[in-house]
């Protein structure tokens, strides 16, 4: 079965979107994520869209689930590389996912990362919360 | 009517019809001498005359028809010339009915005799004429229309500039009313332009909005959620008294995005995003000596 995968890199992990989503294909990959997340114990997901052209309302919600997700299991996640035609399709469809952090490209989601990572860090009393409050 | 005389009747006095038509012209004031030579009157009067005969010998007084075609052309050319040489609906219009008069009058003294066939023929040249005459009148309005259009096009394109302020900071002076077109250029335009100059922070700045409403508000908001999206933060900036005054009275949310007054705030706060900062020249040179 086609599948997308999931790249780790120190304490993140990697996903870059790169055919179209189909509805199968996002459950997938909402699956394997979370058990990447728990079995990896990353501290930060990085999905990269900037190959995407075409969304649909049920991808919008999967990335806003896969980041609630992904933030119950104690790691951050960023969106990046989102294309103009995407963001003004996913505002028209009413989902402006205010939960997800997102950035231009997959450098300034990574900057966005560290930091946040870093942040908690040196905020150790943090780690013990499950959903951190939000920078 | 396929036994017309009419088209016979204007070949034999095409001269005479011409300069009687001439004449009802500048009686219905429809000449517009500043606008358009004589000559230049003389020749559309001839050439329109010479296919409508053509037209109506080759059968069929439907003008939707194919014989026509050459006779509508030339009434498009006409009234679109007309409408941009800025003829009034009516000057246009008189154009074409006063060609009634001389040729009622040439109807009326060939049939004279004949009163039945005189109001016949009466009847059809005066749907024919009315018929022309809608048709111009209808090419003169489209040609107006695409005037509008083209000079809407062409304010879109003029009044939404993206302005690079610094590497990183892009500022969108918005000037005019917002409505939904509009929103929908300036927002692709801005996007497009965020992935370019790879954009950390926008300012949206609305001095040149006059009146901001529920859905003007609602069109902001959603140029913010998109740049949001794609990563980059919004300000909004040159909000006037009032306006703040009817945003609150409207119950608009507009906590989630950062808003200033002026344009210069905006831009204080997008430096410090990026980590920069403005000082005077004599302090900075005095904070290296120290």
């Amino acid at each position: 079965m086609e599948r997308i995968p999931i790249l780790q890199m120190g304490q993140f992990l990697i996903v870059t979107i790169q055919v179209d989503m189909h509805d199968r294909l996002a459950l997938t990959l909402q699956d394997d994520l979370t058990s990447r997340i728990s079995a990896t114990n990353a501290k930060g997901v990085l999905i990269d869209i900037s190959a995407l052209e075409i969304v649909d309302s049920f991808i919008g919600r999967m990335l806003a689930n896969i980041s609630g997700m992904a933030r119950i299991l104690d790691a951050q996640t960023v969106v990046t590389g989102m294309q103009p035609a995407v963001a003004i399709t996913l505002v028209e469809l009413g989902l402006s996912l205010p939960g997800i952090k997102t950035a231009l490209n997959v450098e300034r989601g990574m900057q966005l990362l560290r930091a946040a990572l870093g942040d908690r860090q040196a905020d150790p009393e943090q780690d013990d919360v499950d959903a951190p409050v939000e920078a | 009517m396929p036994d017309s005389r009419l088209p016979d009747l204007i070949a034999r006095h095409e001269a005479d019809l011409l300069a009687q038509w001439a004449k009802a012209l500048s009686a219905a004031g429809a000449t517009r001498e500043d606008l358009m030579k004589p000559e230049e009157l003389r020749a559309q009067c001839a050439d329109l005359l010479g296919s409508v005969r053509q037209a109506l010998q080759r059968g069929g007084n439907d003008i939707t028809g194919q014989g026509w075609e050459k006779v509508r052309e030339l009434l498009t050319e006409i009234s679109r010339t007309r409408a941009q040489q800025g003829f009034t609906p009516t000057a246009t219009a008189s154009f074409v009915f006063s060609l009634k008069e001389p040729l009622f009058q040439r109807l009326r003294s060939e049939h004279a005799a004949n009163p039945a066939l005189l109001v016949e023929e009466t009847w059809s040249t005066t749907t024919l004429v009315d018929k022309l005459g809608l048709f111009t009148i209808e090419s003169y309005i489209k040609a107006r229309e695409d005037i509008i259009r083209r000079q809407q096009e062409a304010m879109l394109e003029l009044s939404t500039p993206v302005v690079k302020l610094w590497d990183g900071i892009l500022a969108l002076p918005l000037i005019g009313t917002l409505d939904s077109a509009r929103t929908q250029i300036v927002m692709e335009s801005l996007l497009q332009r965020v992935v370019t100059e790879s954009t950390d922070v926008v300012i949206l700045d609305i001095t040149g909005v006059p009146t901001v409403d529920t859905l003007v508000a609602q069109h902001l908001l959603k140029t913010v959620t998109a740049a949001r999206l794609m990563g980059t933060d919004c300000i909004i900036s040159g909000i006037r008294p009032q306006i703040a005054q009817t945003i609150v009275h409207l119950g608009v949310d507009l906590t989630s995005v950062i808003t200033k007054s002026s344009l210069a705030d905006a831009f204080k706060v997008a430096l410090s995003r990026r980590d920069l900062m403005v000082v005077k020249r004599k302090a900075a040179a005095a904070g290296a000596q120290a």
